[in-house]
């Protein structure tokens, strides 16, 4: 009997994760400001906002949100050769547009010009500027329709899944990945923002 | 097969799709006014212009080029006498000449989408041109002549 309840138990618990993990967030409202997510959790939200956080100010996140004009490169972060500017789209000015030299993929050898077919800067409207940016700052940015490229939180969740985000974790050889695996961060991405989006407390 | 577009000549081209534009223009079409400098997309010495944009052939496979607009050295003007081609000459521009041509493509590029380029407009579109032979003030003088001939 008590093996058929323990069998019982763990069966059904199986079936309701599984459905949990089927089941569509719901993330209907597109309105930032009455947002309300059903399984709010300050602490849960904010722990995983700072392995978020540990990816978006890695190289490969960082680079492409400088506090300047210029790009940043290399795993050290230093101006990119050359100091293309942003321009009012994000991508570049005259003869010096990202996509001159940076191709739809990634060119291969060593150090090549990384690619992707949308490769920019956020735009001179919007700067997105991660370099610099405390954990607070940070996710008080990233929610912010003013200064996150008007996105709503639904948006951001869809964030995850752009392929400029992506490329962070095939960048190229010679590059380092960031600190979390691909699914890693989608995951403390999406906790963050299901758990209410909060902001660490500012210091 | 590639089809290909360049000085508004049409050709059709037996390469891999990865192999890079430059080898394509100055190994199988003999356009060799495009000059090979780093190979990395640093020097700017192999610049053309993939639908108006000035880009670094080196790194540009063929596959992209295929069916758009390539223009090169050899066909931004049928005389030589391109605005910015008059100022090169008339400044003497050139010293060993070698990334000329690349210098010229971009400039081009600026003055067609600033009439009236300052000096930071200059060095900010011309950045990605090296010139070991340091030719960069008469550069600089060539491209605001050729805005008042334009």
């Amino acid at each position: 009997m008590k093996i058929i309840i323990i069998t019982t138990i763990l069966f059904s618990t199986i079936i309701m994760m599984g459905s949990a993990f089927d089941k569509e967030p719901d993330f209907k409202k597109k309105d930032i400001t009455t947002y309300e997510p059903a399984k709010k959790n300050r602490a849960e939200s904010v722990k995983a906002f700072m392995e978020v956080y540990k990816v978006l100010m890695s190289p490969r996140c960082l680079n492409c949100h400088p506090a300047g004009d210029v790009p940043l490169q290399g795993d050290d972060s230093h101006l990119h050769a050359m100091t293309p500017q942003r321009a009012a789209d994000g991508k570049g000015l005259y003869a010096m547009k990202c996509s001159n030299c940076h191709q739809p993929a990634n060119t291969p050898g060593l150090h090549m010009p990384p690619g992707n077919p949308n490769w920019h800067l956020p735009p001179a409207d919007m700067k997105m500027v991660f370099e610099g940016r405390t954990p607070h700052q940070l996710a008080k940015q990233l929610v912010d329709p003013k200064q996150n490229g008007n996105k709503t939180l639904e948006q951001l969740l869809e964030h995850a899944q752009d392929d400029l985000v992506k490329w962070g974790w095939e960048p190229g050889e010679g590059r380092t990945l960031p600190p979390l695996r691909y699914d890693e961060f989608v995951k403390a991405w999406t906790t963050w923002i299901e758990k209410g989006a909060y902001a660490p407390k500012a210091k | 097969m590639i089809q290909l577009t360049i000085n508004k000549k049409s050709y059709n081209v037996e390469v891999d799709p990865d192999t890079p534009l430059l080898w394509v223009l100055r190994e199988t079409l003999g356009l060799v006014g495009t000059k090979y400098g780093c190979g990395v997309a640093q020097c700017g010495a192999c610049t053309v212009h993939l639908n108006g944009e000035a880009v670094r052939s080196c790194v540009t496979r063929v596959s992209r080029a295929a069916g758009q607009e390539v223009v090169t050295i050899e066909g931004l003007s049928e005389n030589m006498d391109h605005p910015v081609q008059k100022a090169w000459l008339e400044l003497d521009v050139a010293q060993c000449g070698y990334c000329q041509s690349g210098q010229i493509m971009s400039a081009v590029v600026l003055l067609r989408e600033n009439k009236n380029p300052t000096d930071a407009d200059i060095d900010a579109a011309m950045a990605g041109n090296i010139c070991r032979c340091g030719t960069y003030l008469r550069i600089r003088d060539a491209i605001h002549l050729a805005a008042k001939m334009q």
